[in-house]
């Protein structure tokens, strides 16, 4: 029920909306639903809405959980 | 007498407007070495075994990033000569245009088609023009007949295909169908992917050399990969295909806006690209031979025939997982969900 | 594989690194071991349309062992919408100038009569969004009322809700919302409380779990409940996910655990959360398959209802009523395989289907179809 894809951050305008980038794709979301935004931070994309933050240390240590699954496996 | 800004159904009638809507702005742009002089018909002729097709385009909307319905018109219609191993030659051209669309589009269209003609060296040699009340009509649509020269005897057909022949596809998917959707829905999302709509006649003609080791090849416009690779083995009691996921070329453009959009490249609409079956032996000089064209330069095999699964597309995921690559099915929407 | 190079450059590396076979490959090695240790069949149930379609995509069912059985629940938010909400949708636009905006998820979905919203599309009388934002510039051009087929679980739920307050801030009147909304957590408490539920552990879905965090889900702990593990959409969040399940069976465990670390924080997104209930409000809602389910659906609220479509246009109250033979009622409570169902294949396939289940492209019968359930 939820496509949400993470993008980058590039620019925030002063009317909560942000322009957003993947590669070479750029497109315009609303910043409405979430905290304190920054340029460069990575967000998951729903709808044309922000709707969090992408951790990206989390994202980090999750891949090492799975190199310490292969490495005992 | 000038021509007006707009067309009337005047223009449609078959009076004086229409002939000065034909003489004034149709046939100076189109007029060639075959098509000299304006008459009900026009004598040609061509050489050996004949192939002929027709298409109906009716693109919204008619102008999109990368081309128009002009270009559509032409390079589509050459295209699926191309892909039976026929050189293309010569194009009728039918339109229909809905009162109200603006005579300055006409030209633009008209313009392209002489270009992509140009490009394609085929003439168009014959045409014409219909106008429909305002309503009627989705601005302009286009029909385009081309016949062709066979390149050869061999005739190409699915049915010639056999287990162990390699799938090889000519370039990167899914621009032309994102391009589109775009401009008609103003998604601001693929607004920056162009319609990859090109001539495939110069990269069919060089697979064409391969003899009898090139079995098929058809190009993978509505329904895109997917729905080639289906009709290609479609009811086949013997053969079935192995694709490889990630053998497809993907503009990077291309799969963050389908991933945005819930959509799968495979399925989408493609104008300059197309699939074709070879001899095993055959095929690092096929794909080597597509390379060396510029619309070629990212040709690979993606798969292969295979005597499994009879009649279906085995798709083996990035993951290592295994599914069947369906006929796509509906229009082509994006979801949320 | 000898060392993990991968380092985290930009998140397209990682959608690539998520689906790297050779990081499946121990992953699959663990779920064959705990699999084999749990020996009995294992009811894995997901409840999310896109979890339904990213694990047949993906091909992970090819991958599993033969006692893993990953069923798909009522996920797909227009699968569970009664059928005479379209009816309702066609309705005004037969009898108004009403523009209707939807989502494109939608337009194809049949009415009771087997007309869809799709036919009206070329005349400019409905509008795919993507975004709910694009909502106000149609509203804006629009002389008469804009209607918006508000549906959608609680990812998509603060979305419509953001751009309804911001529609109502620029003053735009004519703007409606036909509310169809839907909340996951009282969905699983239904399926929990079937008498012959078989559910040993639920993959609970990623994007919704964004908004409303983990707490939503403590009650799966209490005695009566299963195992629930949050999980995300690539082909090694599925796979982790599957395997975090597998694990507290095999341990006697029955936790609400969150295995898409990246995206969900524990407390959820709390100002979506605030964004929502500045508009919308709990109430009852009729699911398809399932019936009324209490306080499963958000309704505008205060003022709000002012913009309530059904109110304003006097719509008919929505009523279940399937079409005979269809058994999407228990495919979507995820007893039945869609294989199973006498009409899957046969008078019901994608092109022509009867019951909700193979209408949506994320419905549980389509993706099997499509995917080749019965055939790998």
């Amino acid at each position: 029920m939820c496509l949400a894809v993470p993008m980058k951050i590039v620019k925030i305008d002063g009317a909560g909306k942000a322009l957003v980038k993947q590669d070479d794709l750029e497109t315009e979301v609303d910043l409405t639903l979430i905290e304190d935004p920054k340029v460069g931070d990575y967000v998951i994309i729903h709808a044309g809405y922000a709707i969090n933050l992408l951790d990206l240390e989390e994202a980090q240590e999750r891949l090492e959980l799975f190199r310490a699954i292969e490495e005992s496996g | 007498m000038s021509t007006s800004d707009r067309i009337t159904l005047e223009h449609g009638s078959g009076g004086a407007l229409s002939r000065q809507l034909t003489e004034e702005l149709i046939y100076p742009i189109l007029k060639n070495e075959a098509y000299g002089e304006l008459s009900d018909a026009t004598a040609f002729e061509i050489q050996g075994r004949v192939f002929i097709t027709t298409d109906t385009y009716v693109v919204d909307p008619p102008f999109f990033p990368g081309g128009d319905i002009g270009t559509l018109g032409v390079f589509g219609t050459c295209n699926d000569l191309a892909v039976c191993g026929a050189r293309p030659r010569y194009l009728t051209m039918g339109l229909v245009l809905e009162e109200g669309f603006p005579t300055s589009d006409l030209k633009r269209v008209l313009e392209s088609v002489r270009r992509a003609a140009d490009r394609s060296r085929v003439q168009v040699i014959t045409g014409d023009t219909k106008v429909v009340p305002s309503g009627k009509g989705g601005g302009i649509f286009m029909n385009t007949t081309g016949v062709g020269e066979a390149l050869g005897n061999h005739l190409l057909s699915a049915k010639n295909i056999k287990s162990g022949d390699k799938v090889l596809i000519s370039g990167p998917i899914g621009s032309h169908g994102l391009a589109i959707l775009a401009a008609r829905e103003g998604l601001k999302i693929a607004a920056c992917l162009s319609s990859d709509c090109a001539a495939l006649f110069p990269l069919c003609s060089a697979l064409y050399s391969l003899g009898k080791d090139l079995r098929f090849m058809r190009d993978a416009t509505r329904g895109g990969a997917a729905a080639v690779l289906n009709e290609a083995v479609g009811g086949n009691c013997e053969c079935g295909l192995e694709i490889l996921e990630t053998a497809f070329p993907v503009p990077t453009a291309v799969a963050a806006a389908s991933d945005l959009l819930g959509l799968n490249p495979m399925e989408i609409a493609n104008e300059g690209v197309f699939i074709a079956m070879v001899a095993p032996a055959a095929a690092d000089k096929a794909i080597s031979l597509l390379r060396s064209f510029d619309t070629g330069r990212e040709a690979c095999q993606i798969g292969a025939v295979d005597s499994r699964y009879p009649g279906k597309v085995i798709l083996e995921t990035a993951v290592g997982g295994r599914r069947i690559l369906d006929l796509p099915r509906g229009l082509l929407l994006p979801r949320i969900c | 594989m000898s060392g993990f190079g991968h380092r985290l450059q930009a998140s397209m590396s990682l959608k690539q690194i998520l689906q790297d076979r050779r990081l499946a490959e121990p992953l699959l090695r663990e779920i064959e071991k705990t699999a084999a240790e749990i020996s009995r069949t294992v009811r894995i149930m997901e409840v999310c349309g896109t979890h339904t379609v990213a694990i047949r995509r993906s091909g992970i069912h090819s991958l599993l062992p033969e006692n893993v059985l990953l069923i798909s629940g009522p996920g797909c938010p227009v699968c569970v919408t009664p059928t005479s909400y379209i009816d309702n949708a066609l309705q005004l636009l037969e009898t108004t100038d009403t523009t209707v905006a939807s989502f494109g998820d939608m337009l194809k979905v049949p009415g009771s009569d087997g007309r869809n919203l799709a036919g009206y599309m070329g005349g400019g009388r409905v509008r795919i969004v993507y975004s709910p934002a694009e909502l106000l510039p149609i509203a804006e051009s629009s002389s008469g009322s804009v209607v918006f087929l508000a549906i959608g679980f609680e990812t998509t739920i603060p979305t419509v809700a953001a751009a309804f307050l911001q529609a109502r801030r620029a003053g735009l009147s004519n703007l409606y919302l036909y509310t169809a909304f839907k909340t996951v957590p009282p969905a699983l408490r239904a399926l929990l409380s079937s008498p012959d539920r078989q559910l040993d552990g639920f993959l609970l879905p990623g994007h919704v779990s964004v908004i409303i965090g983990e707490q939503p889900y403590r009650f799966l702990e209490e005695p009566g409940g299963v195992a629930g593990v949050i999980a995300g959409f690539e082909p090694l969040d599925l796979l982790q996910g599957i395997l975090a399940v597998l694990r507290q069976i095999a341990r006697g465990e029955q936790r609400v655990e969150n295995a898409y670390t990246r995206a969900v924080r524990a407390q959820g997104n709390p100002k979506a959360r605030e964004i929502m209930s500045q508009v919308l409000e709990p109430a009852d809602a009729l699911w398809r398959g399932f019936g009324k389910i209490q306080a499963s659906g958000l309704v505008l609220k205060g003022d709000y209802q002012e913009a309530d479509a059904a109110l304003h246009f006097c719509l008919p109250p929505l009523y279940n009523l399937e079409p005979p033979g269809c058994a999407c009622a228990q495919v979507l409570q995820g007893r039945l395989p869609p294989t199973e169902c006498p009409l899957f294949g046969s008078s019901c396939t994608p092109e022509a289907p009867i019951g909700p289940c193979m209408v949506s492209s994320e419905g549980t019968c389509a993706a099997s179809f499509r995917y080749g359930g019965a055939v790998l």
